[in-house]
């Protein structure tokens, strides 16, 4: 089983540290094997940010991503730049109102199975900040996939963020994992 | 001892921390560094466990002090390392031979970057594999490791100071961005399930007498601490077996070098790792290290369902290089094919291995990402079908 996930947006966002709780979630609380990888340039900020994560159950080999089964695109540029890279039926989350131009054909062609959702207006709504939707996000993901478990993802959220915020940032996890639900039943 | 960091349980690190801790659990009493891409991360993490552990860390001006303060550190009986990356690793190479010629034992790591000179500081690359071996002048040996997963460079690190004490010589551990940055799982021992090796002292003050002597018939001589009642010379100058300076015998020179040489070569089958994938009834063997050895291994993978017979010699160590491994795969295989981010480094080895025994093709990549899988497959199969 190995899993392929990709996030990308731009930095701020919060993308790297997504994809370490999430690696850290499935390597650390779920015995499975896990890989993150990032690429950054020389700006922190404001630059273009991609990470990577490679879960299995068994060693990982390559540890990069070659087709992601899952993407999480926060950016009109990530969208542009990743989409066709994406695997035939892949999952994708999308955060609406960064990427008002989409490519329905593509889309289309791949299969992919597309949730767009105005993430960060969400966790400002669930928290006041805008910043914790990089965590509102990986509670959808995890809901909607389940590659790992709920304690799992809510301990890995625990060992990561900045004491003092942690009861901020389990709200908006939850909020995903609300939003996931929905999602499944069909109801978003 | 209490350490800063979780003991016996798994973490989700990156390779840089790993390397970090790794070597205050080896026993590193004293980190010296300047800060570089992608090696920053070992500084940080030393800054911080350091003060906690009674050791030191301290920012020099530049790299050459940062190695040149590690010598003295070791001189001083602290078991002692330095890290950086290929313009640091540069500006080592001249203490390097100096940590050679006084059997200085000293971890240096090596997080690869893509060269020459600045060149692209965030992206990996293999192009110091020539430089580690042979970058600082003169006639020597040393030791260098390559990891290829966040739990090896972790592992290679204790490793490293172990061998760094018992063979009293450098030691690099040549990694690169790519493993120096990724984060994965590594399982963190309990401090007392892992051995640590250290440094033969002299026994007595007749001993200590010859701190560059071959006394004990293992090409090993003890090495007397600073502070500890001997007197002892220490001088990158030709010298004789009780340090003194001795620069125009020809036979006190070719004496110290040819042990130096020897101390580790003689003891290859000690020092010397590797691992082996599907290679017992291949055609085509794939020779790899670090970071390009698990794209390897999942070319194996793909080239086999493909129907061709491939196989993998990982090299966990490059240098010593065991040349007649290589020759003993080259009579079994066709063809020895060798990927590495650079234009043709270790490759040179194999070749020189396999001794015209089967064909030797390079598959170079340079630009700052590693081969994927494909890549390897495709220069395989199309070296394959043109013979």
């Amino acid at each position: 089983m190995r899993k392929e996930i990709l996030i990308s947006g731009f930095g701020g966002q919060g993308v790297i540290l997504a994809s370490v709780i999430l690696g850290r979630a499935a390597a650390v609380y779920e015995g499975l094997y896990a890989v993150q990888t990032q690429s950054y340039g020389p700006e922190s900020r404001g630059g273009a940010s991609r990470a990577e994560v490679v879960i299995s159950d068994e060693p990982i080999d390559y540890p990069k991503t070659l087709h992601p089964d899952y993407a999480i695109f926060f950016s009109q540029e990530a969208y542009q730049k990743y989409l066709s890279q994406l695997k035939e039926g892949a999952v994708l989350i999308l955060e609406r109102d960064l990427i008002p131009r989409r490519n329905e054909e593509v889309e289309k062609n791949l299969n992919l199975k597309v949730y767009a959702l105005p993430l960060t207006e969400i966790a400002e709504e669930t928290t006041g900040l805008s910043l914790t939707m990089n965590i509102l996000t990986l509670g959808f993901f995890v809901a909607l996939t389940g590659i790992v478990s709920r304690e799992a993802i809510e301990k890995a959220v625990l060992d990561a963020v900045p004491k003092g915020t942690e009861q901020i940032n389990l709200k908006a996890l939850h909020k995903g994992f609300e939003l996931g639900e929905k999602a499944l039943k069909g109801e978003l | 001892m209490k350490y800063p960091f979780p003991v016996g349980k798994s973490d989700f690190i990156q390779g840089d921390e790993a390397i970090a801790r790794a070597a205050i659990l080896a026993g590193c009493s004293f980190y010296a560094g300047y800060p570089i891409t992608p090696a920053s991360e070992i500084f940080e993490a030393m800054a911080l466990y350091m003060p906690l552990v009674d050791g030191v860390s301290i920012q020099m001006e530049d790299e050459l002090a940062s190695i040149a303060a590690i010598i003295g550190a070791s001189w001083a009986g602290a078991k002692a390392m330095t890290a950086t990356s290929g313009p640091g690793f540069s500006l080592m190479m001249e203490n390097l031979g100096y940590a050679i010629m006084t059997e200085t034992p000293i971890v240096v790591v090596d997080v690869q970057r893509s060269g020459p000179s600045t060149g692209q500081p965030t992206l990996a690359a293999q192009g110091d594999v020539m430089q580690a071996i042979w970058g600082t002048h003169g006639d020597h040996s040393l030791i260098v490791l390559t990891p290829a997963t966040v739990q090896e460079a972790f592992d290679m690190t204790i490793r490293a100071f172990n061998l760094a004490e018992k063979y009293r010589t450098p030691v690099i551990l040549l990694t690169d961005a790519e493993v120096g940055h990724m984060r994965e799982r590594v399982n963190i021992p309990n401090p007392e399930d892992i051995e640590l090796v250290y440094r033969k002292l002299p026994a007595n003050e007749e001993e200590a007498k010859y701190p560059f002597g071959d006394i004990h018939g293992d090409l090993i001589p003890p090495m007397p601490i600073f502070g500890k009642g001997y007197r002892t010379y220490v001088t990158g100058l030709t010298h004789d077996e009780r340090g003194r300076p001795r620069t125009v015998d020809a036979e006190i020179h070719r004496k110290l070098v040819e042990r130096i040489v020897n101390k580790i070569e003689r003891n290859k089958e000690d020092i010397i790792d590797f691992e082996i994938f599907e290679l017992d009834d291949a055609d085509v063997a794939i020779v790899s290290y670090g970071i390009v050895a698990r794209s390897a291994i999942r070319a194996v993978k793909m080239l086999r369902n493909e129907g061709v017979k491939a196989g993998l010699l990982k090299l966990n160590v490059v240098w010593p290089f065991d040349f007649e491994m290589i020759e003993k795969v080259a009579e079994r295989v066709h063809a020895i094919y060798v990927p590495e981010m650079n234009l043709g480094q270790l490759y040179h080895l194999v070749k020189e291995g396999a001794n015209g025994k089967a064909r030797v093709e390079l598959i170079p990549k340079i630009g700052g990402e590693v081969h994927t899988p494909q890549e390897i497959v495709k220069a395989v199969k199309r070296c394959e079908k043109c013979i």
